[in-house]
């Protein structure tokens, strides 16, 4: 099978932080860990070419996973792998996208990265195979990811045996007891003391690791952020007042307070007559700027990034949130101020 | 605020309701912007200090 194999800048020997902001690319054969990955899938399979981006890149530009995978189909690619990512986020997302988007254009496809990887919530629709947590396991990763690799080149479905994570579609099935039976059989199991037992998994809300400290205020560059439903009035984005699938940026350039007809809130979890009476009560620009000009804030981003926070999948709030972060931080960004109802 | 706990939002400021994270319309007009103006103080203060899991800046850490 002609396969293509998805790496990041870091992984493809382009630079590390500095590389982040990379586009896409297509390079001929086999790069870093795909040479080793290439030799454990054998002779009836090649890696055709290796497909690259940069992690902010990937991260705040959804459509490079489309693009690489058109160009991995006009190298006549049967086949998309990605990774291993490890708990790296930013490339596990990518990953995630790669993957899914293969599968959406119909190629198998399969992504490697460890179970606490942010990027598994992206893998809807498509296949992830678990590694290590850091690259010190990349070997047991990649021998991991070539078996499971040749599995799918077979058409075979993966299994939790074989490491398989991540969503699994749900699909109907007939059990042998009734829900009355099965309820009663969960209870003793958890009383027997299985706390996680369950027949429907629960999202899992993933450990955060808090940023180091800015040093001073008054010399950074600080962003405001909101998931009040925060939009210039009249919505022109038509943001989601629930379960918002996508977030704004608008420019706050030359504008010294959010005012009564110029902003408004369109959450739809609270009522907005209080915002809408004084939106810097939903993003505290008024006094943002007083503090800016006294010199308490060096520099307030030209921009405010918002969404709603409703509803919103876990999913869609971790992807927000990783978009937000590379997209600040490409901006040179040094803390965001986020204000949450 | 228990929720931000929860998830793990890193420094956490309270406010005092979920309609009006940056403000309090009890208050009159100068009143609330002294209190926002506040608000944003203690979020400075925040991000200028070293934390290593959710931590809670309210009043008593600001000086």
């Amino acid at each position: 099978m002609r396969i293509v194999h998805y790496v990041n800048q870091f992984f493809a020997g382009m630079g590390g932080e500095d590389s982040a902001g990379t586009g896409p690319e297509l390079r001929d054969g086999a790069t870093g860990p795909g040479r080793k990955l290439a030799s454990l899938l054998g002779d009836e399979h090649e890696i055709v070419a290796t497909a690259i981006c940069g992690d902010d890149y990937a991260a705040s530009h959804a459509e490079f996973a489309a693009e690489l995978v058109a160009q991995a189909r006009e190298r006549g690619a049967e086949m998309i792998v990605a990774g291993p990512s490890f708990t790296s986020g930013r490339y596990g997302m990518a990953c995630a996208r790669i993957a899914a988007a293969a599968s959406e254009a119909g190629l198998p496809a399969l992504a490697s990265m460890h179970p606490d990887n942010p990027g598994l919530g992206e893998a809807a629709g498509t296949t992830v195979v678990e590694s290590g947590l850091t690259a010190r396991h990349m070997k047991d990763s990649l021998e991991r990811f070539a078996a499971a690799t040749l599995k799918i080149a077979a058409g075979e479905e993966l299994t939790a045996q074989d490491g398989r994570i991540g969503p699994v579609a749900r699909t109907n099935r007939f059990a042998q007891d009734s829900a009355a039976q099965r309820a009663v059989a969960l209870v003793l199991t958890r009383l027997g003391g299985d706390r996680d037992a369950s027949e429907i998994p629960l999202p899992d809300f993933d450990q955060v690791t808090p940023a180091a400290p800015i040093e001073n205020a008054a010399e950074a560059l600080i962003a405001l952020v909101t998931e009040g439903g925060f939009v210039p009035f009249g919505n022109p984005d038509r943001l989601e007042s629930a379960r918002a699938t996508k977030w704004v940026r608008h420019s706050l350039d030359g504008i010294d307070s959010a005012d009564e007809g110029a902003f408004m809130s369109v959450h739809g979890g609270f009522s907005t007559v209080w915002a809408n009476a004084d939106p810097n009560r939903i993003l505290p620009l008024d006094v943002a700027r007083v503090l800016e000009r006294e010199g308490a804030i060096g520099r307030l981003h030209g921009e405010y990034l918002g969404t709603t926070g409703n509803g919103t999948t876990v999913a869609d709030a971790r992807r927000f949130g990783m978009e937000w972060a590379a997209d600040l931080r490409q901006q040179g960004i040094q803390a965001a101020i986020l204000t949450a109802t | 605020m228990s929720i931000a706990k929860r998830v793990g939002a890193p420094r956490i400021v309270p406010t005092r309701g979920i309609p009006f994270p940056a403000g309090d319309p009890e208050l009159g007009p100068e009143q609330e912007r002294a209190w926002r103006r506040q608000l944003l103080e203690r979020a400075l203060h925040a991000i200028a200090t070293p934390v290593t899991g959710p931590t809670v800046f309210d009043g008593d850490s600001v000086q």
